[in-house]
C-alpha cells in the first residue's frame, strides 16, 4: 500500500503531514505563513491561511496536470484563391470553437493562472478520428456545419483544421495562493473549508467540492475544480438559513454544516449532475441546550462535537437518507473531529490537544472501537521545542487560528512578558454570568500570528532580549509558577460561578475589528463569541516541559490512506524513531524484519545444529518410517459420460516417496455405478493444471491432464465448502509441484497467464504447471522482472515470492508476501421497454431479455441476487448508476437502441424502443500474494523490453500507460536480482502525448509501438537504451475501417488487435524502416496477443470449438513461426477457457520443440457458459 | 534469502542422534547391544521408540516387559515433553549421540506419567493444543475445527508428516493483523535446578503502548537472570530446538515459527559451559 499522508496544524498555524509509513511529523516548510485549516485529498491539501488567504497544495506527481487547448482554423474555397481564410459573412469565424460560435484566435488563450505554463508552442493536429490526415491536418466538408472528412472531393467548399496547444500546471509541492478574483462580492475572510466529492464523479472527469464558510457565515462553493483544474475557476455564494460556522464534506454526496446557534444542515440534491446540491434540511442537535460545534461527514458517517466536547456518531446515514435516523454519544472529549478516506476517524482531544485516531473503524463497524493517540514526534522536535518552552503558554490564544490582541511590539519581543500578561489579564477578568463562558481577551487576528509565533521569529525573538534567552530550564521556571500561581486565582475567580473553566474562542470579524482600534488594553472586556469551533481551556494547560507533546488545533484525514488491516506504527512512543525511519526508507522489498540480524541469527544456528546434530549420523535408523500419506474426503464429480451430473465420490490422494526421494501421488476417485463400486485415478505427475472454476452454486474445480487436454474435458471436481476446496487446492498444488521437483519462484522463462477470475498462473516452458493466485488481469515479464496490473489499475510487481493467498503457510514463502488488494465493479444492466400508453417501464414482452440481466441478457441478475465474483470479493459499495458506458448515456444513465440487442446510444431518438443503463458495484479482495504495490501512478498496461537468455542485465526498458492515458516510461528497472527492489524502478518520466493512449508494446530493440484510445496505432521514434523515452510519435494508419485494440512487438514482429478480433501482422517493418508499410489480416476472434522475444506469437481465442462447446479465451500458438517467415502457418489449440491474458514475454527459450509439448500441456480452465449465445459453430474459428 | 518457511522444516526435521542402552539393573537372557537412532526434535519419546522397546524384549525375559522408561545421566526423561526439550535441557553441549538409558523395572511413579500407549500422548498433544490456542485465540480456532483435522495434525506429528501438519497448524498460527500478533504466546520456560517444573504465564506480544516484545522482554520479566550485561560472563544460556536466539527476536515471530506442534514455544534455560 503506498503511503499518504495526515495532515494537521498545530496551535500555532504550523501544517505539518505524518506519513503512513513514516514516523514523525514533517513541518510543511513550504509554508511561510500560518494557516488555521487544512482539508486534504489524497491529491491536493487546501488551506486557510492566517492572511485569510485560500491556499492550494497540489503533490508532485510524475504525470503532470496537463490540459490541452484547442481552437479551428475555418478556410472557405472559392475559385480565385482557393481555400483561403476568407469566408461568407454569414461563416463562422476564422478561428472557432469546435462548434463555430465562439471566436478564438490564438493569441486569445491566457494561461488562467500564473501556476500553469505552456508546453509548447501552437501547433497543427494532423490526426483525425485515429488516422493521419497526412495534410496539414485539414478536413473538409461541403459546408459549415458538417460532417468532416479527411479527403478533398469535388464538392468540398470548406476546410478546417485543428490547432492544439498544452498548457500544464506548474505548482507542484507548494503553496500557492488561490486568487480572490471576487474581491467585490466576497466582503469577508474564509473562516472553515472542506474538500470532498470525489466519489461522486468517477477518473478521469476527477471532480473535488470544495466548500468554504466566511466568517459571517456565508457558504461558498468553488466551482470547475477537476483534474485537468485544481484550482477552480470561481466561488459561487450557497444560500443559507441561517449563520452557519462550520461545514463538512465526505467524499461521496454527504455535506453537513454547523449553524451558529448549534443545529446542523445538511444538503440535499448532491449528485454527480449537481455538485453543489439543492436545498438544506435542518437536524437538531444532539442533546437539546447544547449545540453543536463541529461537524465531520464521511461516505456514510457523520460525527459531531457538542459544545461540552461530547462526540456523537449520527446513526443510519447514507446516499438515500443523507440525514440519518439517531444521535449515538460516543466515548471521548474532543474539540474537532475529521472524518478521512474509508471511513475513518481523526479527532483532536480536549484535553491534551493530541490527535486521535479512531481505531476499529471497519465497513460493518462504522463507529470503530476506541480512540488511540498518535504519538510521534515532529521533525526537528528538538529545535522547536525550546522555542515552545518560552511561547507556548501564549499559545494558547491562537490555537485554531485565534489570536489575542495584544500589544504587537511587545509581544513580538517579549514571550515571557506576554504569557506573564496574558496570566495576569485572565486572572481579575471580571464577569457578569450572561454569557455562557467568560469574556476573555482574545481578537481574531490571523495575520498576526505570523507575527507572533512563528518558531523562526520566536527564536531571534529569543535571542534579541536577554531575560528569554537559550537557557530553557530557567524559561520553564517562571512559567511553571505563573501556572501555579493563575491557576488557584482562576478558580476562585467570580466569573467561575457562571459554569466552566475560562476559555478562549473565537470572535467575529466585527469584533475583531473593535479589538483592533480599542488597543491592548481593551480586549479583557471582550465577548466571547460562540461562533467558536474550538475552545481552548487554559487553566487545565499543565506546565509545558521540554518534552511537552505537539499541541494540534486541526487535523484532515481526507488523504490518508488507512484501513483496518494495516498496521500504523505511529502508536508507539518515540524511541528510535531516528532509526525506524531510516530502515523503512531503506528498502523497498526487504522488510527491517528480513534483514535483522536475530533473523540471520536464526537462520545460521538452524544450519548449524542440522549439521552439528545430523551430518555424522546419517546412517542412523529414522525413528518414524516414511509411508503412503493418504488424505480422502468427500467430493461430488461432474460424471464424464451422459448424463452429464454432479455424483458423490470419494476423493483420495496417496502421496508416497517415489525411488528418488520425490514425492509423487495418485488422485482416486471413487464413484458408484449401477450399484457397482468403481474407482477412476490420475498420477499426480500427470497432472498440469488446476483451476477453481468460477460456479455460482457450487465450489469447484477442475483437474487437467495432458490427455483430458487434449479432449477438453478436464475431471471437474466440486468440494462442499470454500475452504475445502483451497485446502484441496493447496495441497494438490503442492504435490503436483513435489512430484516434478519444483519448488521456489518460478524461473525467468515461464510463461505467464490469467484467467477471467484473476488467478496468475505460470507455465515453466519445460514440462508443468504451478497454480498460483493472485489478482491481475495484465502482466508483462521480461528478464526475470514481472509487474502486473489490478482490476483497479494498481500496478505490482512480482516479488520473486510464491504463494500467498490460499496458499498460505503451507506452499508459500513468507518472505515476499504482502497484502494484495483490488477493486473491481460488478456490472448488471436495468433494461426497459417503450410502450404507447406509459411510455418507459420495466414491461417487456414476453420474449425480452430479463429486465434486470447481465450485458448479454441472458441471465437475470438483479441487484439483490448477484454476487461478487467470488467469495473472495466482498462488497463495498452500494449499487449506483454507471455512466462511463461505451456509446454515452443520458442523464440518468440510459442508453437508447431500436432493439435488444442492438448498439445502444446516449440520446433517445424516435426510433427507439427499448433502453439500458448499467448499475455498477465495487467489490473488493484482500489476499496475499508475491506482489508488491508500485504507487502511486494508477495504471492500464505496462510493457517490458523482451530479451534472449543471453542478454546482459542492464537497465530494463518499461512502458506504462496510466489509466488516464498517460504514457510513462520507468526508469531505473533492472533484472540484477529477480524480486529485489532493482525490479522496482525509480520513477516515471511522462512521455507526451496528443490523446490519450490505451496499449503499449515494445520489441526487443526498443520498438514502441501504442495504440491511441481512438483506435489509432503510433510507433516511438529513436528509442534506444541511452534514450530511453525516445523522441517523437510516428502516426501510424490503422487497418481500413478497424479501430486497433491492443499491441505487442516481439522481436521484429508486430502484431495488433482490432476492436473487432481480428489480428493483423505489420508488413514491411525493417531495420531501416522500422514503421513497416502496410497491414496484414492473420486471424479472427482473436481477444489478446502476446508476441515473446522470439517472435513467437500466442494468442487468446474465442469461439474456439472443443469436444464439447465452443470455449472462450483459449490459448492458442501459432504454428511454423521462422525466421524468414515471421507469420507462422497455422494454429495450436490450447486449452479451455476462461483465460484472459497471457504473455510470453519471458519465454526465450531458443529450442521451439521443447515448448511445443508444454503448449499442449500447458492451458485450461472451463468456462464454456459464455459461448451458450452462439450456438452455430463458426467452423475453424482462430486461423485465416 | 532464506525463507521463513524454511525455519519450519528446519524445526520440523531436526533430529536427534540417540544410543540407547539398556539399564545395567535389567535382567537380560543375553546381553543387549545398544540401539541407533535418529530422533525427532519435536515429537515425544515414547512416541518414537516402538524399535526401541522391540529390541530390547527380545533379550528380555517375557514377564519383564512392563512399561518401558528412560533416563539420562540419573535424571528421569518425562516422556510429554517434546525430545528436543529433553536434550536441551539436560544433555545439550554434551558429545553425541545421546546416550539414554532404558528402563523396564522400578517405575519411577514420582517423576514420571505412565504412558500406557500412543493415545495417552496424542490426549496430551491435543490438550497441549488446545490449551495454547486458548491462549492464542480464546481457543477459537481449534474449536472450529473438525475432529478430523484434530486427527491430521495428531497423524501429522505421527507419521512425521510436515505437510499434512502444516497445512492445517497454519491456521493455528494465523492472527489478526491489526492486533499484531497472537492474544497471549503460549510458552514454558523450562530450568533443570528450578522447583516448578516450568514457568508459564500469561504473555502478550506487543506491549500496550504498541511495542513489539522481544524475547528479551519476556527473560526480563520471568528471568532475569538469563538477561546479563555486557562485561558478565554469561550465566545461563536461553535455548530453543537447540539454538539461542538473540535476545531482541520478536516473541510473536519465535511463537509462529519456533513452538514445537504443541503450539507451545518450550524455552530450555541451562547453565552456560563453564568452559
Amino acid at each position: 500500500m503506498p503511503s499518504s499522508l495526515l495532515w494537521a496544524v498545530d496551535v500555532y498555524g504550523r501544517v505539518y503531514s505524518l506519513s503512513t509509513a513514516g514516523q514523525q511529523w514533517e513541518h510543511c516548510r513550504d509554508a511561510h505563513l500560518e494557516f488555521k485549516r487544512v482539508t486534504a485529498v489524497q491529491q491536493c491539501c487546501w488551506s486557510i491561511a492566517c492572511d485569510h488567504n485560500i491556499y492550494l497544495y497540489v503533490h508532485a506527481s510524475e504525470v503532470p496536470i496537463r490540459y490541452q487547448e484547442e481552437t479551428y482554423e475555418n478556410q472557405r474555397w472559392n475559385p480565385v484563391d482557393g481555400f483561403s481564410d476568407r469566408l461568407l459573412p454569414s461563416d463562422r469565424w476564422q478561428w472557432s470553437d469546435i462548434t463555430g460560435l465562439k471566436h478564438q484566435p490564438l493569441g486569445d488563450f491566457q494561461l488562467p493562472s500564473e501556476n500553469w505554463e505552456w508546453e509548447a508552442d501552437w501547433y497543427i493536429d494532423e490526426n483525425f478520428g485515429g488516422e493521419p490526415t497526412e495534410k496539414g491536418g485539414w478536413t473538409y466538408a461541403i459546408d459549415f456545419p458538417a460532417t468532416y472528412t479527411k479527403d478533398k472531393k469535388w464538392n468540398s467548399c470548406v476546410r478546417r483544421r485543428r490547432w492544439i496547444r498544452y498548457r500544464r500546471y506548474k505548482a507542484q509541492d507548494t503553496w500557492v495562493k488561490i486568487p480572490s478574483e471576487q474581491t467585490e462580492s466576497l466582503p469577508d475572510p474564509f473562516n472553515d473549508i472542506t474538500c470532498g466529492g470525489w466519489e461522486i464523479t468517477e477518473e478521469p472527469r476527477g471532480c473535488l467540492a470544495l466548500w468554504a464558510v466566511s466568517l459571517q457565515g456565508k457558504v461558498w462553493f468553488r466551482c470547475d475544480i477537476n483534474h485537468h483544474n485544481p484550482e477552480g475557476s470561481v466561488w459561487e455564494e450557497v444560500p443559507v438559513p441561517g449563520e452557519v460556522v462550520q461545514i463538512s464534506c465526505g467524499p461521496g454526496d454527504l455535506v453537513w454544516a454547523v449553524l451558529w446557534e448549534g443545529h446542523l444542515l445538511v444538503r440535499e440534491g448532491v449528485g454527480r449532475d449537481c455538485l453543489k446540491g439543492s436545498s438544506w434540511v435542518t437536524v437538531e442537535s444532539p442533546s437539546p441546550g447544547v449545540g453543536v460545534v463541529h461537524v465531520a461527514v464521511g461516505v456514510n458517517v457523520v460525527w459531531a462535537v457538542t459544545k461540552d466536547h461530547k462526540v456523537w456518531f449520527r446513526r443510519g446515514v447514507n446516499s438515500h437518507n443523507p440525514c440519518g435516523s439517531g444521535w449515538i454519544g460516543m466515548v471521548g472529549e474532543m474539540v474537532m473531529i475529521n472524518v478521512g478516506l474509508s471511513d475513518q476517524v481523526w479527532a483532536i482531544g480536549f484535553e491534551d490537544r493530541a490527535v486521535y485516531f479512531r481505531q476499529g473503524v471497519t465497513a460493518s463497524e462504522l463507529s470503530g472501537k476506541a480512540w488511540k493517540v498518535v504519538s510521534v514526534p515532529r521533525d526537528s522536535e528538538r529545535s522547536h521545542s525550546s522555542a515552545s518552552a518560552s511561547s507556548l503558554q501564549s499559545a494558547g490564544c491562537f490555537f485554531g487560528g485565534e489570536v489575542r490582541l495584544q500589544s504587537q511590539a511587545s509581544m513580538l519581543s517579549d514571550a515571557d512578558a506576554e504569557t506573564e500578561r496574558a496570566g495576569g489579564e485572565v486572572v481579575p477578568t471580571p464577569e457578569i454570568g450572561d454569557a455562557p463562558k467568560p469574556r476573555i481577551p482574545k481578537v481574531t487576528s490571523d495575520s498576526f500570528i505570523s507575527e507572533l509565533v512563528s518558531d523562526r521569529e520566536g527564536q531571534i525573538s529569543r535571542c534579541d532580549v536577554p531575560p528569554a534567552g537559550p537557557s530553557i530550564p530557567e524559561e520553564d521556571h517562571p512559567e511553571k509558577e505563573l501556572e501555579d500561581r493563575a491557576s488557584p486565582a482562576q478558580v476562585l475567580s467570580p466569573s467561575q460561578s457562571g459554569g466552566v473553566d475560562p476559555q478562549w474562542s473565537n470572535v467575529d470579524l466585527e469584533e475583531a475589528q473593535t479589538h483592533l482600534t480599542s488597543g491592548p488594553g481593551g480586549d479583557a472586556a471582550e465577548t466571547s463569541s460562540l461562533s467558536s469551533v474550538a475552545t481552548y481551556n487554559l487553566a487545565l494547560e499543565e506546565p509545558y516541559g521540554l518534552d511537552e507533546p505537539p499541541k494540534w488545533a486541526w487535523v484532515s484525514g481526507g488523504g490518508c490512506l488507512v484501513e483496518c488491516h494495516t498496521q500504523l506504527n505511529w502508536f508507539n512512543s518515540s524511541t528510535s524513531t531516528a532509526l525506524n525511519s531510516s530502515m523503512q526508507a531503506m528498502s523497498l522489498s526487504i522488510t527491517p524484519a528480513q534483514t535483522a540480524a536475530w533473523r540471520k541469527q536464526i537462520f545460521e544456528q538452524l544450519s548449524e545444529r542440522s549439521k552439528r546434530e545430523m551430518e555424522n549420523f546419517m546412517h542412523y535408523e529414522q525413528a518414524i518410517e516414511q509411508s503412503v500419506w493418504v488424505k480422502k474426503g468427500t467430493m461430488q464429480w461432474w460424471r464424464d459420460w451422459k448424463p452429464h451430473k454432479w455424483v458423490d465420490v470419494q476423493f483420495a490422494l496417496e502421496q508416497f516417496s517415489g525411488v528418488e526421494g520425490n514425492k509423487d501421488g495418485i488422485l482416486f476417485i471413487y464413484y458408484t455405478f449401477n450399484d457397482e463400486k468403481k474407482y477412476l485415478h490420475m498420477f499426480i505427475n500427470e497432472v498440469t493444471i488446476l483451476v477453481p472454476v468460477l460456479n455460482d452454486s457450487k465450489h469447484t474445480f477442475a483437474i487437467y491432464t495432458a490427455e483430458r487436454t487434449k479432449q477438453r474435458w478436464p475431471m471437474r471436481l466440486a468440494a462442499a465448502t470454500e475452504l475445502e476446496m483451497h485446502d484441496w487446492l493447496a495441497l494438490l498444488s503442492v504435490s503436483c509441484c513435489d512430484s516434478r521437483g519444483i519448488q521456489g519462484p518460478p524461473s525467468k522463462q515461464a510463461i505467464w497467464s490469467v484467467t477471467c477470475k484473476g488467478d496468475i498462473f505460470v507455465s515453466e516452458p519445460t514440462k508443468e504447471l504451478e497454480a498460483s493466485p493472485y489478482p491481475t488481469p495484465c502482466a508483462q515479464i521480461s528478464l526475470g522482472v514481472v509487474w502486473g496490473i489490478g482490476y483497479d489499475h494498481t500496478a505490482w510487481v512480482h516479488t520473486g515470492g510464491y504463494g500467498g493467498g490460499f496458499f498460505q503457510g503451507l506452499a508459500s514463502s513468507t518472505d515476499n508476501i504482502y497484502t494484495q488488494t483490488d477493486v473491481k465493479s460488478v456490472y448488471i444492466y436495468e433494461n426497459q421497454r417503450w410502450n404507447p400508453v406509459t411510455g418507459y417501464t420495466n414491461r417487456g414482452l414476453p420474449t425480452d431479455r430479463y429486465m434486470w440481466s447481465n450485458a448479454s441478457g441472458l441471465k437475470e441478475c438483479t441487484k439483490n441476487n448477484t454476487k461478487p465474483p467470488s467469495p473472495n470479493w466482498t462488497w463495498v459499495s452500494d449499487w449506483t448508476i454507471d455512466y462511463a458506458v461505451p456509446g454515452g448515456t443520458d442523464r440518468e444513465g440510459w442508453q437508447y437502441a431500436a432493439d435488444f440487442p442492438a448498439s445502444y446510444h446516449g440520446n433517445k431518438t424516435l426510433k427507439d424502443f427499448v433502453r439500458r443503463r448499467r448499475w455498477a458495484r465495487k467489490c473488493k479482495l484482500t489476499t496475499t500474494g508475491p506482489w508488491q504495490e508500485v504507487p502511486p501512478i494508477p495504471l492500464s498496461d505496462i510493457t517490458i523490453l523482451p530479451c534472449g537468455p543471453k542478454s546482459t542485465v542492464e537497465q530494463v526498458s518499461l512502458w506504462a500507460i496510466s489509466n488516464k492515458g498517460d504514457i510513462l516510461c520507468r526508469l531505473g528497472v533492472t533484472s540484477l536480482t529477480p524480486g529485489s527492489s532493482s525490479n522496482y524502478g525509480s520513477s516515471w518520466l511522462h512521455v507526451g502525448t496528443d490523446q490519450p493512449f490505451k496499449s503499449i508494446s515494445i520489441g526487443a530493440v526498443h520498438q514502441v509501438w501504442a495504440i491511441a484510445k481512438d483506435g489509432s496505432a503510433f510507433y516511438r521514434g529513436s528509442v534506444s537504451a541511452q534514450n530511453p523515452a525516445g523522441d517523437c510519435w510516428y502516426h501510424i494508419p490503422s487497418p481500413t475501417g478497424q479501430k486497433l485494440k491492443q499491441v505487442s512487438v516481439g522481436r521484429t514482429s508486430v502484431y495488433t488487435v482490432d476492436e473487432n478480433g481480428n489480428l493483423w501482422y505489420r508488413h514491411g517493418v525493417t531495420p531501416s524502416y522500422p514503421q513497416g508499410s502496410s497491414w496484414e489480416h492473420i486471424s479472427n476472434n482473436v481477444r489478446k496477443v502476446s508476441v515473446g522475444p522470439l517472435d513467437q506469437v500466442w494468442v487468446i481465442a474465442d469461439k474456439v470449438q472443443g469436444s464439447h462447446s465452443l470455449s472462450c479465451g483459449t490459448v492458442c500458438r501459432r504454428l511454423g513461426v521462422l525466421p524468414m517467415e515471421p507469420k507462422g502457418h497455422s494454429w495450436d489449440y490450447g486449452i479451455g477457457g476462461g483465460w484472459d491474458h497471457i504473455t510470453v514475454r519471458g519465454n526465450a527459450m531458443e529450442a521451439p520443440r521443447i515448448v511445443m509439448p508444454s503448449l499442449t500441456d500447458n492451458q485450461t480452465a472451463t468456462r464454456p457458459l459464455q459461448t451458450s449465445n452462439q450456438p452455430e459453430m463458426n467452423g475453424n474459428p482462430v486461423g485465416c | 534469502m532464506a525463507d521463513d518457511k524454511d525455519v519450519l522444516r528446519d524445526v520440523w526435521f531436526g533430529r536427534i542422534p540417540a544410543c540407547f542402552t539398556l539399564s545395567p539393573e535389567e535382567t537380560t537372557e543375553r546381553e543387549a547391544e545398544p540401539y541407533y537412532l535418529l530422533l525427532p526434535r519435536v515429537s515425544y519419546l515414547t512416541l518414537v521408540t516402538d524399535k526401541v522397546k522391540k529390541h530390547f524384549l527380545r533379550v528380555m525375559k517375557a514377564e519383564d516387559s512392563t512399561e518401558m522408561w528412560f533416563e539420562y545421566e540419573g535424571t528421569p526423561l518425562k516422556w510429554h515433553y517434546p525430545i528436543g526439550v529433553l536434550f536441551d535441557l539436560h544433555a545439550s553441549n554434551t558429545a553425541l549421540p545421546w546416550n539414554v538409558t532404558v528402563h523396564f523395572k522400578n517405575f519411577p511413579e514420582h517423576d514420571l506419567l505412565h504412558c500406557t500407549s500412543n493415545s495417552v500422548i496424542e490426549a496430551h498433544f491435543m490438550s497441549c493444543i488446545k490449551e495454547a490456542d486458548a491462549l492464542k485465540h480464546k481457543g477459537q480456532v481449534i474449536n472450529d475445527m473438525q475432529k478430523k483435522d484434530h486427527k491430521q495434525l495428531w497423524m501429522g506429528l505421527q507419521n512425521d508428516k510436515f505437510d499434512q501438519f502444516w497445512a492445517m497448524n497454519r491456521k493455528l498460527m494465523e492472527y489478526p493483523t491489526d492486533e499484531g500478533g497472537f492474544r497471549y504466546i503460549p510458552f514454558r520456560m523450562y530450568q533443570t535446578m528450578g522447583e516448578r517444573p516450568f514457568i508459564q504465564k500469561l504473555f502478550r506480544p506487543v506491549s500496550p503502548e504498541g511495542h513489539t516484545l522481544t524475547l528479551g522482554d519476556l527473560l526480563k520479566e520471568l528471568f532475569p537472570a538469563a538477561i546479563c550485561a555486557e562485561d558478565e560472563p554469561k550465566r545461563f544460556q536461553v535455548m530453543i530446538h537447540g539454538i539461542e536466539p538473540l535476545l531482541e527476536t520478536p516473541i510473536q515471530w519465535l511463537s509462529e515459527h519456533l513452538s514445537h506442534p504443541d503450539n507451545f514455544l518450550h524455552i530450555s534455560i541451562i547453565p552456560a559451559p563453564s568452559d
